[in-house]
């Protein structure tokens, strides 16, 4: 039973990963991407890892069709009536990926796995997050802190209209001036 | 004490979540009839069964070049989210599935209507469907994030994502008694996610139905059919979430579950005639600005209670 829904997930998850450059639709080729990611999601489940399989559904739910948003938005020919494809050069990102797939698949057959020591502990998530953060969990805040900022800088420099515009050159307005008033009522 | 009922019991979920779906749109139909001032009656209250029967028999409408696959995967996955998001719920003593991470669970297929109804819109390739399934876009962008503080706080309270425990934490006092504003942000998420109410916004009327502009026969069926499913299983995740589960005294558990997961039915169908529809905009501002500020010190306050007396109170 576990080995049918496994295959059942790898190959859609393959599949649809791989519908992604086959589609000419951006809107098509963004929910092959998040079928691909749905099935991963279950493949996490599989592995006893719930926590994280949930939250790869939830997440990647929400970025996709927010990246559908984009795709459409910035691509030339979103609704796919003239055929696009998401890749340059066809016959060398085929070699590329088609390498690469051979490599990760090959090393997951040739790497020398540990055997199980002990039992299957109570709660895998719990302990996969102790292996991979645990040791490192300075490490880890303040990268969250650099992504943060980041995110913010991003979105200050992007912005069309600062506060010096919404709120006059020295800031004195009391309510800002915006084209769209708000919902609050400021 | 919630306890695993046996896998079948999955089955009965969808049959449950039916009827009492049936409950929420017989009670709005007959609320219709009386703001229409037309006589509440046995014909009012079996309208809804009419018009799904009428739906169920009636043609499908085509558009001019639809992307078929998305539009009708988009139709089939609000209904389904619905259900599945009910998979979760604690019904009096017994639960179907007593997953670890059955908040995320919720939150997650309830998430799905999100690609469901974006998917609905763009498929049809017809401008008004369109802007209504980006307009379910903006709205998600807006409630999504308190929803999500709400759901945590419930989570804080019982220091587990697995809904059985949360209801057993409840056992002395329901956490909608020391987390008020959780509980009302998340009544308000559910009238999001299933866009009802003053969330109406993707099938607005000003926008001749949005989702719902090109839909006819089976496909509106479903789709109508999988808001109410929302939103019948948003009130039914409440009761476990804040209201204490099928806890109450001489009557059986599942007595007080029917009558509580009936009672916020009752208050959301009541409430949804009285609030005008709000444009995404504007609740952005007022999710971000105002409600994700008071969410996050409303997880604070849960997290010190929890803190300070070791569980929740």
């Amino acid at each position: 039973m576990t080995d049918v829904v496994f295959w059942v997930l790898a190959l859609l998850a393959a599949a649809s990963g791989f519908m992604v450059f086959r589609f000419t639709s951006m809107a098509r080729a963004t929910i092959a991407l998040l079928v691909s990611f749905l099935a991963t999601g279950g493949l996490l489940i599989l592995l006893g890892l719930g926590y994280l399989g949930v939250v790869v559904v939830l997440m990647m739910t929400m970025e996709m069709v927010i990246m559908a948003v984009f795709m459409v938005a910035y691509m030339m020919n979103p609704a796919g009536l003239m055929p696009m494809a998401m890749y340059h050069n066809k016959r060398g990102s085929l070699a590329i990926s088609i390498a690469v797939f051979v490599l990760l698949g090959a090393g997951i057959f040739l790497a020398p796995w540990p055997q199980r020591g002990g039992a299957e502990p109570a709660d895998p998530t719990f302990q996969l997050g102790m292996a991979l953060m645990g040791p490192q969990m300075l490490t880890m805040v303040t990268l969250g802190f650099v992504l943060f900022a980041a995110m913010v800088a991003a979105v200050v420099l992007a912005t069309h209209r600062g506060r010096y515009d919404r709120f006059g050159d020295d800031l004195s307005r009391r309510s800002a001036d915006d084209p769209v008033p708000g919902g609050v009522g400021r | 004490m919630v306890v695993s009922a046996p896998l079948w019991s999955v089955l009965v979920v969808p049959a449950v979540l039916l009827v009492f779906t049936l409950a929420a749109v017989t009670g709005d139909a007959l609320l219709a009839a009386r703001t229409a001032g037309r006589p509440v009656a046995a014909a009012g209250a079996a309208g809804p069964l009419v018009e799904a029967t009428r739906l169920l028999v009636g043609q499908r409408r085509t558009t001019l070049a639809p992307d078929a696959l998305l539009w009708r995967l988009g139709l089939l996955t609000v209904s389904v989210a619905g259900v599945l998001a009910a998979v979760v719920i604690p019904f009096g003593g017994m639960t179907a599935s007593r997953m670890s991470v059955g908040v995320v669970w919720f939150n997650a297929m309830e998430v799905l209507t999100w690609a469901g109804l974006w998917m609905a819109g763009w498929g049809a390739n017809s401008v008004l469907s369109m802007v209504g399934g980006y307009r379910f876009v903006a709205q998600g962008l807006a409630y999504e994030l308190p929803l999500m503080f709400a759901l945590i706080t419930a989570a804080t309270g019982a220091q587990s994502l697995n809904v059985a425990d949360i209801v057993g934490a409840q056992r002395n006092l329901w956490f909608v008694v020391w987390m008020p504003v959780a509980f009302v942000v998340y009544l308000a998420g559910v009238y999001a996610f299933s866009f009802l109410g003053p969330f109406a916004y993707p099938a607005g009327t000003d926008l001749a139905g949005g989702v719902l502009a090109e839909l006819s026969g089976v496909d509106r069926l479903m789709v109508e059919a999988g808001r109410w499913l929302l939103l019948t299983a948003g009130a039914g995740m409440a009761v476990p979430l804040f209201l204490g589960g099928g806890d109450g005294p001489l009557l059986p558990e599942w007595v007080w579950s029917t009558l509580k997961t009936l009672a916020v039915l009752a208050v959301l169908v009541w409430v949804r005639r009285r609030l005008p529809t709000l444009r995404a905009d504007r609740y952005l501002e007022l999710a971000w600005v105002v409600l994700i500020p008071l969410t996050i010190l409303q997880a604070l306050a849960a997290a010190l209670v929890v803190l300070t007396l070791g569980g929740a109170p």
